[in-house]
């Protein structure tokens, strides 16, 4: 690494940067259910396929949180997307393969994946 | 690849490490390992987080929990707990001293919530082993816009423009510091770091070296630049081997990386920088002893004028600061000396870090605008007196400073104000004491580690220390007199004028900021024969009361045999055989035993 000019400085930061947004509480977050319902029921998996969906698209800015069950176990694996000022939205059952679609259209885009909502939970903020 | 969704910080500051931290660490790795976790959740080594106390500390990302205590018996639950299923561990959890809650958000408790960190920001948030984890917290931006944008002349200005002074305890304005030197003329110059930190309860310069040691090199490289040196020194003590360390590292890491030696970020300036490891003498925090220990000789201060600027290291224009002063440099080129100058007060700008020791809830690290009271600082940040005793005074300032009683809690806290109050900012050591505290024997402990300190090079430093503690002595043990508080004032006075450094001409200071508070506990020694806040041992007697009940357990406990008396009986005890440590006091079930 050597650093001859404010460009490359600028480089560097921008590169070191990204690995460490985990310490903060970005706006932008993914919720997993983790209960013992939605482990059971794949959550781990659902986990793994998000943090690889987020790291292909370089994507470092969004807090991925687990919760506890919400006593809607038989749609577990839940999946919560949050983006601020809008309504939290609740999906299941995800399975890894419904991963990407959330992503790219909701998370990324805004745009809610209506065949696999659970619940829409109002923002506060709105 | 995965994304990195967690991150473990834990705490590897000397206070963390001694108790357990690194042990924690490699259960976190094994434990994550055994979860199939270790790609998705990072451990990250952290210098200190300022809150020593309550270590072994582990903040875990991004939620930012708190955790606190934490053993390697700890790690399997978290990891289980928090790190699969989201849930917290709350019995691991920080629990506010004042109100019993538990709070699991780092940036909710009142220790960190009321400080203001400019200068710690990094400590205890990012790796002080990665040049990366500096770059990414904006490290080296304000080195770039000095060298890229700024002339020599123009740093110099800035930097008076700040009104930033010497954190390392006289608060010389930093600005016209480097200016002297700059306009000193000569081709070669060098810049010093006083990494010397000796004053007993003072360890914010190591915390700051251990946990962002590139700030303290960034702060370097702009000073050198301005006063027109291309070497340096960081002058520290042997004992802080972890500080070196990261030093060590973090210079290789610069040099690597262009932003050490020759032509820096491109440019035409080039500084090297070296280590000194300093032996341990307090003197050598004296700038002109400090140079001699560098040059290889006896650490002894010597006369000034010339100053360092005109005639310093190897009899070279130098200048020489202080970590923590250094630590705010970055910063300010970073955000502009206008932005910085509008924290604090009119003559004392930005903020000041502050080791909270003693008989206080929170120990750490504090850092604090200029111009907060010390109440704010003892009772809202330190979490007010361990046990709900009472507050008696402050320490400030090492033994070079002096106490400060409870009726001047609330002046506002700058560099003049405590001068005014007889006392100085020092290092900015603060111990805090209680009710059971004695002045007197106060005062003894700092003029024994002034008068152990003492370099032995002028008169009235290594024998009028000498004479004070042995006066001290006499009125502890009982033996003082009419007219020895008024010979301890004369004495000190002729020290305050006669002694050579700045460490013998304030050695008197812990006497006479405790005689100017606190006279009447000195009197209540030598008149009465009394310790009012029974802390001197060849003052007190203890007594066996009728609340005795003839146990017997006080006369077991007795290291010498000096309580005597038959079962269900009062017991009593020989004042002739009594060593009057307290060990029958605190054994007794039923307070019968009192001290007087």
């Amino acid at each position: 690494m050597a650093i001859k000019s404010l460009e490359d400085l600028r480089k560097i930061k921008a590169e070191s940067k990204k690995q460490t947004e985990a310490r903060k509480l970005n706006d932008r977050q993914i919720i997993i259910g983790m209960g013992t319902c939605g482990i059971a029921a794949g959550a781990r998996a659902v986990m793994t396929a998000v943090l690889e969906e987020l790291a292909k698209r370089n994507i470092h800015d969004v807090a991925v949180l687990q919760t506890g069950c919400i006593g809607m176990c038989q749609k577990e694996p839940l999946l919560d997307i949050v983006r601020p000022g809008e309504d939290r939205v609740t999906y299941g059952p995800v399975s890894p393969t419904d991963v990407p679609r959330i992503i790219a259209d909701h998370l990324i885009n805004g745009v809610v994946v209506e065949d696999l909502v659970v619940a829409k939970i109002p923002s506060k903020e709105a | 690849m995965a994304l990195v969704r967690a991150h473990v910080l834990v705490c590897t500051g000397t206070g963390c490490v001694s108790s357990g931290s690194r042990k924690v660490i490699a259960k976190f790795e094994e434990e994550l390992r055994a979860n199939a976790l270790d790609k998705e959740v990072k451990v990250v080594e952290t210098g200190c987080q300022g809150f020593c106390e309550q270590g072994p500390l582990v903040i875990i990302y991004p939620e930012g929990t708190f955790y606190t205590h934490v053993q390697e018996a700890d790690v399997t639950e978290i990891v289980s707990e928090h790190l699969i299923k989201g849930r917290i561990v709350n019995r691991l959890l920080f629990k506010e001293p004042l109100t019993a809650q538990s709070v699991p958000d780092y940036a909710e408790i009142d220790f960190y919530k009321k400080q203001h960190r400019l200068v710690l920001k990094n400590c205890g948030h990012i790796n002080p082993d990665s040049l990366e984890e500096y770059i990414a917290a904006d490290g080296y931006e304000g080195l770039a816009k000095v060298l890229l944008t700024m002339t020599p002349e123009q740093v110099v200005e800035e930097m008076k423009k700040t009104g930033l002074r010497g954190r390392g305890g006289g608060g010389f304005p930093t600005g016209m510091k480097w200016g002297f030197c700059q306009k000193s003329p000569g081709p070669k110059k060098y810049i010093i770091c006083n990494a010397d930190e000796g004053d007993p309860g003072a360890f914010m310069d190591r915390s700051l070296l251990e946990g962002d040691p590139h700030a303290i090199l960034e702060g370097m490289i702009i000073g050198a630049y301005a006063i027109g040196a291309d070497e340096g020194y960081i002058y520290c003590r042997a004992e802080y081997p972890l500080a070196i360390k990261r030093l060590k590292q973090a210079i290789a890491q610069a040099e690597e990386a262009g932003l050490l030696g020759n032509n820096i970020l491109g440019t035409d300036f080039s500084c090297t920088l070296h280590i000194k490891e300093g032996a341990g003498a307090f003197v050598c925090g004296e700038e002109t002893a400090l140079m001699a220990s560098i040059e290889g000789k006896r650490g002894m201060p010597r006369p000034r004028p010339p100053f360092p600027a005109v005639k310093g290291l190897w009899g070279k224009p130098s200048n020489i600061n202080n970590v923590e002063t250094f630590a705010n440099v970055p910063y300010i080129f970073r955000v502009g000396a206008e932005e910085y100058a509008k924290l604090g007060t009119e003559k004392s700008k930005g903020t000041k870090v502050f080791a909270l020791t003693g008989k206080i809830n929170n120990t750490g690290l504090a850092e604090v605008p200029m111009g907060i009271t010390m109440r704010e600082i003892i009772f809202d940040i330190g979490g007010g007196i361990i046990g709900g005793k009472k507050f008696k005074a402050v320490q400030i300032g090492g033994p070079s400073g002096g106490c400060i009683p409870e009726q001047l809690l609330d002046t506002a806290i700058d560099y003049d104000s405590l001068i005014a109050a007889g006392a100085m900012m020092g290092s900015g050591g603060l111990v805090v004491m209680d009710e059971d505290t004695c002045m007197v024997d106060v005062a003894k402990f700092f003029l024994n580690f002034t008068q152990a300190e003492s370099c032995g090079k002028c008169t009235p430093c290594r024998e009028g220390t000498k004479r004070m503690l042995e006066m001290l002595e006499k009125i502890t043990d009982g033996r003082g007199e009419d007219g020895d508080i008024e010979k301890l004032e004369k004495l000190a006075s002729s020290i305050k004028a006669g002694a050579l450094c700045a460490l013998g001409q304030t050695a008197p200071n812990p006497i006479l900021s405790t005689l100017r508070y606190f006279r009447d506990e000195y009197e209540a020694h030598i008149k009465e024969k009394r310790c009012p806040a029974g802390a001197c041992q060849h003052l007190l007697s203890y007594k066996i009361t009728e609340a005795c009940k003839g146990c017997g357990l006080c006369a077991k406990n007795c290291p010498v045999d000096a309580i005597s008396g038959e079962p269900k009986k009062q017991y009593v005890i020989d004042p002739a055989k009594c060593i009057k440590c307290g060990a029958c006091l605190t054994k007794c079930p039923f307070k019968a035993i009192v001290r007087g």
